[in-house]
């Protein structure tokens, strides 16, 4: 039988941990900041750090450790690696800052990075950008700043949400790229009555279809538009959504049936399979979910033109990097391997691996891209502004509301639940936002 | 035997036995509760303090969340009004208890009580059916996603509902994810129900029956009228078991929606999971949710426990 | 009681087709491990098989390093299922065996404890963990939080309700002569709770083991909220991992679920027959 006192022990303690916790008057102002203090545990530059990481999918994963150990190898900076898988490193991410981070992590570019970043959970690491600054472009550089214009992430890679197809199935049915939408509703009646999914659809993960809401509102309404409504300075109830959602009822009909209980991955096997014709979502899902052998027929488009004013000049295109947790240990350490990171020496060593995303430094055209990375550079260049994707662009629980709200959307859409999840999304942002 | 008439010893012993399950309930599991208790009153992410000031007097920055403050019973009337997941989930519950109490609890206990019967091949059937109550949670949204699954599922497979016109959405459709959620729960709670129940059964007297039989009494009769009231302490703990697991329930749906339930699967202990344990934390919210499904769940059993309990003080 | 034989027949029969019913979704999880990826591609999981082999199995265990992880479990498991049994039994013993005046009130108040779902109090207790300082034998993180004492005590707390619970009702059909007879003969209390009313309690306690068991080795909600190394976790927690691995493979990820489920399946195996022991030796008294 284990000893008792053990925990006894420990749960004394707690007591003691309680009331030095919830004691009064303080109550729960106790809870402490700690982030406020200044950071003690600097180290110096050689010394071992451990990078959190939620680079969990196998290819990533060993994508992540080729640039880790070239890290090593350039500052002479031991690192260990704590993988945590993707969804549980996100759930947790406000706990895990919070409690005893690692040196280093992974994270995401846009308001999702202000949100901790504003309330000091990271270290600015301005003095990293000095060196690295060079190597990035204007967009990529605001895309890493918080709200106070410090910088707190150095961008890894991004990559692009735009209209996947098999090349085969095309060229056999005879089918060309849509440009404009009236193009692209008569391909995909075209597709119905040749037996053909025209869209495969997915929406059981909750974020795949948010992407087809922020392209639908980019074509119709603009950048601009879009980043505001992020924002709630344009209230959901504007018309502007209902056009968005007007747009996606004519589509409807063409996106494959049942989206709300299928996982993206079962999506992209109906495309990969030849069942549907076409597939919107990030180069990041379809195409690493492809089999290699099927990888050089697939192709894609940018999302076909709405409104002429906007044209095709803008798309979803999330970047992902690494910030700096302020609770994390040696710093100096974890600012060089930073500075490495922020290299296109060191993008291209990460790109080895990973066939769908691309590089952000300044002109990298990294020599084992393929023709979708090729092709994922020159469209992203095109446009006049890339979004991140409605949950990193909005507070992320707005981004939950939408879900749910674009889910009633996919289950029914006809006006009337237009009109009705329009209400509660104001409604509910009206609580997010105000204070 | 009253507590004054133990020597000195013994007192110690009670006292140990006593007060440390005591402390670390306490510590660990009411202290936190109270907190939460607290936390409804406030508007707080979980980061950083919560400040003893109320959330209007506090300067608001446009995308800088509030630090930690008092926000009154706002929550509350934020959750009765526009959440929109409060009153589906209300229902949902509801419909789960009724569910539980009404097919998957009386399962477990005719599957206990034909085993207990000495059935052939007893504990082949015993072992099968809590099978589902071991296994974890990741093996079960993955079993079921692959019994559900609309284009490659086992049940649409077979009856031939896969094409784009025909699918069926198992657990998209709002008028049907409920339902399908409840066979996987029943799946898993009738075997946890036989459990308990044929230890119950066990402990029967089996002179009860035999004596029921000798007065002509069916095997219906017999149960119903002899064993049945005879398991009284298993019958209050399934009671419980089966009040707690549909108003706790919440793992099922969180695996099968990937912590965002889809529309048909809001429950409370999903909207509070939700709310507490996300990338940003509506903690103050989320802890109303909580405080609310706790008023819900310790009233009845409160009540339930306490008559429980004092009838079978008091001399028969 | 002697059952007729029309409605033994039909009691068979009724089983028979709950076994089947029970059993498919399990099988048909086995049966998907067993294919290769590629082939449950091109001809779906309702196929018949072109190869059956166990390569998913073989590449679960090496690429997720799961003996690392079944090992955390145990570490974990094996010490907050013996914790919780002691401290539930001593106390059940004193509330349901003596009696002591605020035996209802403690009752519920454990029970009630045991009501509360884990979402509700996760907050206060993160913060509770990163205040509470342990040596650092005892956690490298020198917390309670990021630690296995850490979810062995969170584990043992929040279990205690039940178990309190179950025990205390298990122990209140135990005649009270056999205290009034060890009192007579001089018994402390002690002696009479571990060595008088434990052993006849074995019924209960081989249940609650099994299901304690089942319960903190598959428990992953504490585990991936109070400890932040992957390293650290338990397998259950460590499935997650893999899943984000291997998101387009799920066959290889029913096999890996599959492997955690075996040292849960050797519990009740092992326990299955104690139990039923335990149980007829109830049965005697009563």
């Amino acid at each position: 039988m284990t000893d008792p006192r053990l925990s006894r022990r420990s749960a004394l303690k707690g007591l003691a941990g309680a009331s030095a916790l919830f004691g009064a008057p303080a109550l729960l102002s106790a809870c402490g900041d700690d982030s406020e203090k200044p950071t003690a545990n600097t180290g110096s530059a050689t010394d071992p750090i451990t990078f959190g990481s939620n680079y969990s999918d196998d290819a990533t994963k060993t994508a992540f450790a080729a640039l880790t150990s070239a890290a090593t190898t350039s500052t002479k900076v031991p690192i260990t690696v704590n993988t945590v898988d993707h969804n549980t490193f996100q759930n947790n991410i406000s706990t895990y800052l919070q409690g005893t981070p690692d040196s280093l992590a992974t994270w995401f570019a846009g308001y999702r990075l202000q949100f901790f970043a504003a309330q000091g959970l990271l270290t600015p690491i301005d003095d990293v950008w000095e060196k690295i600054g060079g190597n990035f472009n204007d967009a990529a550089k605001s895309l890493s700043k918080g709200i106070d214009g410090k910088y707190y992430l150095v961008p890894l890679y991004n990559y692009p949400w735009v209209v996947f197809y098999n090349k085969s199935v095309f060229a056999a049915k005879g089918y060309q790229v849509p440009k404009t939408w009236d193009d692209f509703i008569a391909l995909c009646k075209k597709m119905k009555t040749d037996g053909l999914i025209p869209i495969a659809f997915a929406e059981k993960d909750g974020w795949p279809a948010l992407g087809t809401f922020d392209i639908i509102n980019l074509r119709v309404n603009g950048y601009d538009y879009h980043i505001k409504l992020m924002k709630h300075e344009v209230p959901w109830t504007d018309p502007g959504v209902t056009a968005v959602f007007d747009k996606w009822r004519e589509l409807m009909p063409y996106l494959q049936n049942g989206a709300n209980g299928r996982t993206w991955q079962d999506a992209a096997k109906a495309l990969e399979n030849k069942q549907a014709g076409m597939m919107f979502q990030g180069s990041n899902q379809v195409a690493a979910n492809y089999a290699p052998a099927n990888l050089a027929d697939l192709d894609f488009f940018p999302y076909p033109v709405i409104n002429p004013t906007y044209g095709q000049d803008y798309m979803d295109a999330p970047t992902d990097g690494f910030m700096l947790p302020k609770k994390g240990k040696n710093t100096a350490a974890a600012k060089a391997v930073l500075e490495y990171i922020g290299t296109a020496a060191a993008e291209t060593k990460f790109l080895e691996t990973d066939h769908w995303d691309v590089g952000l430094a300044n002109g990298l055209v990294a020599p084992t891209y393929n023709e979708i990375q090729k092709k994922s550079v020159a469209e992203i260049a095109k446009c006049k502004n890339v979004s991140q994707f409605m949950d990193r662009d909005t507070v992320p629980d707005m981004a939950t509301a939408m879900i749910k709200a674009i889910q009633t959307f996919v289950d029914s859409p006809t006006a009337e639940t237009v009109s009705s999840i329009q209400k509660s999304a104001e409604d509910q942002a009206k609580t997010i936002f105000t204070k | 035997m009253s507590v004054s008439r133990f020597n000195r010893r013994d007192g110690l012993v009670v006292a140990a036995m006593l007060g440390v399950p005591l402390i670390i309930d306490a510590a660990f599991i009411w202290l936190p509760a109270l907190a939460s208790v607290g936390l409804s009153f406030t508007k707080w992410t979980g980061v950083g303090g919560v400040q003893l000031k109320s959330c209007d007097s506090l300067p608001s920055v446009p995308g800088i969340p509030q630090p930690g403050c008092l926000n009154g019973v706002d929550n509350y009337s934020q959750a009765f009004t526009t959440y929109p997941d409060f009153w589906p989930a209300v229902q949902h519950n509801i419909i789960w208890l009724l569910v539980f109490a009404g097919f998957a609890t009386p399962l477990g206990m005719l599957f206990a009580v034909v085993i207990d019967r000495g059935i052939r091949g007893s504990r082949i059937y015993q072992s099968v059916l809590f099978l589902p109550v071991m296994l974890s949670l990741a093996l079960i949204g993955i079993i079921w996603e692959l019994i559900y699954s609309p284009n490659y599922g086992l049940i649409n497979s077979v009856i031939g509902r896969t094409a784009d016109d025909n699918l069926i959405d198992w657990l998209g459709d709002p008028s049907l994810n409920l339902w399908a959620l409840l066979v996987e729960a029943s799946w898993r709670q009738a075997g946890y129900v036989m459990i308990l129940y044929l230890a119950g059964l066990k402990a029967v007297d089996p002179a009860l029956r035999e004596a029921a039989q000798i007065d002509g009494a069916t095997g219906w009769q017999t149960f119903w009228r002899v064993i049945f009231p005879a398991m009284r302490p298993i019958n209050i703990v399934v009671m419980v078991v089966t009040v707690i697991e549909s108003l706790r329930a919440f793992d099922l749906v969180y695996i099968t929606s990937g912590g965002n339930p889809l529309k048909g699967l809001e429950l409370l202990s999903v909207a509070v999971t939700q709310n507490i344990v996300g990338e940003t934390q509506r903690i103050g919210f989320g802890s109303t949710l909580g405080v609310i499904l706790l008023a819900i769940s310790l009233v009845p059993i409160t009540i339930f426990l306490y008559q429980a309990f004092r009838r079978e003080e008091s001399p028969k | 009681m002697k059952p007729s034989r029309l409605s033994s027949a039909a009691a068979q029969v009724f089983m028979v087709v709950m076994l089947v019913l029970w059993l498919t979704p399990v099988v048909f999880a086995l049966y998907v491990a067993l294919r290769p990826i590629a082939e449950t591609n091109e001809h779906g999981y309702v196929s018949l098989p072109r190869s059956l082999t166990l390569d998913n199995f073989r590449a679960a265990w090496t690429q997720s390093d799961m003996w690392h992880f079944f090992l955390n479990s145990l570490y974990i498991t094996v010490p907050a299922v013996l914790l919780t049994l002691f401290l539930a039994s001593s106390f059940a013993y004193v509330v349901s065996r003596l009696r002591f005046r605020w035996n209802i009130a403690l009752l519920i108040l454990f029970t009630a404890g045991n009501l509360l779902p884990q979402q509700v109090i996760i907050t206060p207790l993160f913060r509770l963990y990163l205040a509470i300082p342990l040596p650092h034998w005892l956690s490298e993180s020198g917390l309670m939080y990021n630690s296995y004492l850490g979810l062995i005590v969170i584990n043992v707390a929040f279990q205690l309700g039940f178990c309190v619970f179950v025990l205390s009702n298990y122990m209140k059909t135990l005649p009270a002569e056999l205290d009034e007879a060890a009192i007579v003969d001089g018994a402390g209390v002690w002696t009479r709770y571990w060595r008088l009313t434990l052993p006849l309690c074995r019924p209960a306690l081989a249940a609650l083991a099994t299901l304690l068991t089942t319960w903190i080795y598959n428990d992953f909600f504490w585990a991936i909220t109070l400890i932040s190394t992957g390293d650290k976790r338990p397998v259950t927690s460590a499935l997650a991992n893999l899943q984000g691995q291997f998101v387009a493979n799920q066959n290889m990820i029913a096999a890996a679920a599959l492997i955690a489920a075996i040292p849960t399946l050797i519990v009740y195996v092992a326990l299955q027959k104690q139990f039923i022991a335990g149980l007829s030796l109830g049965s005697t008294k009563g």
